[in-house]
């Protein structure tokens, strides 16, 4: 936790790690339509390497990656992408969430659901992402700590 | 009372691997979630999702589509829910100094 | 199916559930906790529910053992009073 506790092994091994965790998480959201996966536990997987991050190289440089004050911002933002694919469809004419009316051309009536199930995919897992590390930074913060 | 409370944990225990005998196995293919008319007569919505999921939306894994399309509606509430958890963390919290 | 590998898998989530009620030390009671949700995964891989297992593996013994360790460290066993 202190900076004096800091272990080199430590850091070089998790900076070496964080990306290629964060490589397979975004394959995990992104390949959430032929495998198993998707946006919750894809975003689980990006939160985790940041956490991993902030454990181990402390909050300040950890920040580089993800600050801290992007939580709730970022968390929101995911749940607006989500909630209005929804509510454009609704303004398109069809029903909320109904995704072949989004307007995306030259694309059949289930490759435009495919890409509506990939909008929201990506809505869950930047909230999910943000939220969890908002949870973290939110304990540290409160008691003063790292 | 300490044990009445043990007998009680012990009979509940026994009830539920009694009950659990009358479960379906895994993946029983004659299991009632598995036919396509329900032990009252109804349609069952699994038999419909394995039947179009692939067809209405172009992408082979059926539990995406139902998660993020057939039940769309119920993962903008799981979402909501998250969301929610993260706010009401960072007002207990964060409080201003 | 794989009935033997059920009840073993069974019995070590039973077992990890009662050494982690039974431990004093919380940190080790904290990663006995993610254990027991990895043993959880593994049972939902076996029952055939991937996409259960990956949230549970991720969620379980990933994300709420990171916040778990991250309290223990910051409160004391004792209060001050």
């Amino acid at each position: 936790m202190t900076s004096s506790s800091r272990n080199p092994i430590l850091i070089t091994a998790s900076r070496l790690l964080a990306p290629f965790i964060q490589l397979f998480a975004l394959y995990v959201i992104f390949h959430g339509h032929f495998g198993p996966g998707g946006g919750f536990q894809g975003g689980a997987m990006l939160a985790a390497s940041i956490l991993m991050l902030r454990l181990s190289v402390g909050a300040e440089r950890s920040e580089l990656k993800f600050r801290k004050s992007w939580g709730t911002p970022v968390g929101a933002l995911g749940a607006l992408i989500f909630a209005g694919t929804g509510l454009l469809t609704l303004l398109l004419g069809g029903r909320f969430l109904e995704y072949h009316f989004l307007p995306l051309p030259d694309l059949s009536r289930a490759e435009l659901h495919s890409a509506g199930i990939l909008l929201i995919e990506v809505g869950v897992s930047l909230a999910v992402m943000a939220v969890l590390v908002a949870i973290y930074d939110d304990i540290m913060e409160g008691t003063g700590g790292d | 009372m300490r044990k009445i409370s043990l007998l009680a944990l012990v009979l509940f225990g026994a009830l539920l691997l009694y009950a659990s005998s009358g479960l379906p196995g895994h993946g029983d293919p004659e299991g009632p979630s598995h036919r396509e008319r329900s032990p009252a007569g109804s349609p069952v919505a699994a038999a419909h999702y394995i039947r179009h999921a692939e067809g209405d939306a172009a992408s082979p894994n059926i539990v995406t589509v139902v998660l993020a399309d057939y039940r769309g509606f119920d993962t903008l509430g799981e979402t909501i829910v998250v969301l929610t958890a993260g706010l009401v963390c960072y007002l207990i919290l964060r409080r201003s100094p | 199916m794989y009935l033997g590998l059920e009840t073993a898998l069974g019995l070590l989530l039973l077992a990890s559930a009662l050494i982690a009620l039974r431990l004093r030390n919380l940190l080790a009671a904290a990663v006995t906790l993610s254990v027991f949700s990895f043993i959880s995964a593994l049972i939902y891989l076996v029952m055939g529910a991937v996409d259960v297992a990956f949230t549970e593996a991720v969620v379980g013994a990933g994300i709420t053992g990171v916040l778990f360790i991250v309290v223990l460290f910051h409160t004391s066993r004792r209060s001050i009073d």
